[in-house]
């Protein structure tokens, strides 16, 4: 299982750096080409470079910024973004609760883990799923912390930047950029689940998502995750069981 | 600086206060649960798969049905550009960064 490993780390401090290493690279260009976008569509919807990031830096989790965005450019109401934003991020918690357990030490307080969650998001969490379990369990959340806050970091570059280019660059780029994101992620997919269970989870759920948006806009994403995910599931263990 | 307390405004600090709050809310929740969540259990693989589940379905409304300045671009631009970045993935031997180069590059070259 544990292939993508490499050895633990001489410390935890080595294990910050560690994380930050591994996420300097695809990660870091790929969030920060994703926060471009985000940022040249803060200045293009006509709001402040305060307002970008703070979004940023209080959520972090980029498609519901984007909904957030545009959604308010559009006049709907607080009520409304705040469901619409919800519901974009219910995939947060699933994530949340199969990485939270891999920083279960007697040694870690409470809190840390509560403040680490904010940090979790697909990119570092797909990186920490994989590499976390090859660690001893004291080094995990450094190296978590030392990946995320750099990736953190570098989204508030991101979107600093794409404020000021916005405008300096023509339309097609910036919505390219925009639509960086959805490709990016389809990506994670197609590299992240090895197991029958996911996979199929993965393409059911890429068929159910926009079909189930059409019925019901509004639950549609959150009926695609329950139901894809347990079809997924039942479905990988059945193959999994007859092929022994 | 000083307009900023102006109502329209207001209510755009409101709505990213909002949205921050609507963000943690799943990751606060997720780590009171996971508290009862044995890691390598049948449960644990459950909660896995409801995640890669709301990702893909995500990912499948974000391509074929956009919010915003994209639900202006053609489907043929979206779903081809999404291919191209497939296609490139699985010729350069899964690398990541080719495969999103290229499906960025063609949505770009697609609605220029």
């Amino acid at each position: 299982m544990n292939t993508a490993s490499g050895p633990s780390f001489a410390s935890p401090g080595g294990a910050i750096l560690g994380g930050a290493r591994d996420a300097f690279g695809v990660p870091v260009i790929v969030l920060g080409a994703s926060y471009v976008g985000f940022g040249s569509l803060v200045r293009e919807s006509g709001f402040g470079l305060g307002f970008g990031l703070f979004s940023t830096f209080s959520a972090w989790a980029l498609p519901g910024q984007v909904a957030l965005v545009e959604l308010y450019s559009v006049g709907s109401s607080l009520f409304i973004i705040t469901i619409a934003v919800l519901l974009t991020n219910a995939r947060l918690m699933p994530m949340v609760m199969t990485l939270a357990p891999m920083f279960r030490d007697p040694a870690t307080p409470r809190w840390k883990v509560y403040m680490a969650a904010h940090c979790i998001a697909v990119t570092a969490w797909v990186a920490a799923m994989k590499r976390c379990p090859t660690l001893p369990v004291e080094q995990r959340l450094p190296y978590f912390a030392g990946f995320a806050v750099l990736l953190w970091a570098t989204s508030m570059g991101g979107t600093a930047a794409g404020f000021f280019l916005a405008g300096q660059v023509p339309e097609p780029v910036s919505l390219g950029l925009v639509f960086l994101n959805p490709i990016y992620f389809m990506l994670v997919l197609a590299t992240g689940p090895q197991q029958r269970t996911k996979l199929a989870a993965v393409i059911l759920g890429l068929v159910l998502g926009p079909a189930l948006h059409l019925v019901t806009p509004d639950w549609g994403l959150l009926i695609t995750g329950v139901v894809a995910g347990t079809a997924g599931y039942g479905l990988g263990r059945l193959m999994e069981k007859r092929r022994g | 600086m000083v307009d900023w307390a102006g109502e329209w405004e207001t209510g755009l600090w409101l709505a990213a206060v909002a949205g921050a709050g609507a963000t943690y809310f799943w990751r606060g929740l997720g780590v009171a649960i996971s508290r009862h969540l044995r890691p390598s259990g049948p449960l644990f693989e459950w909660v896995a798969c409801i995640a890669y589940g709301l990702l893909a379905g995500l990912v499948g409304r974000m391509i074929v049905l956009p919010l915003g300045a994209l639900q202006h671009t053609a489907m043929e631009a979206r779903l081809g550009s999404a291919a191209v970045a497939l296609g490139v993935y699985f010729l350069t031997r899964r690398n990541q960064f080719a495969g999103i180069a290229a499906g960025t590059g063609a949505m770009i070259l697609w609605i220029w």
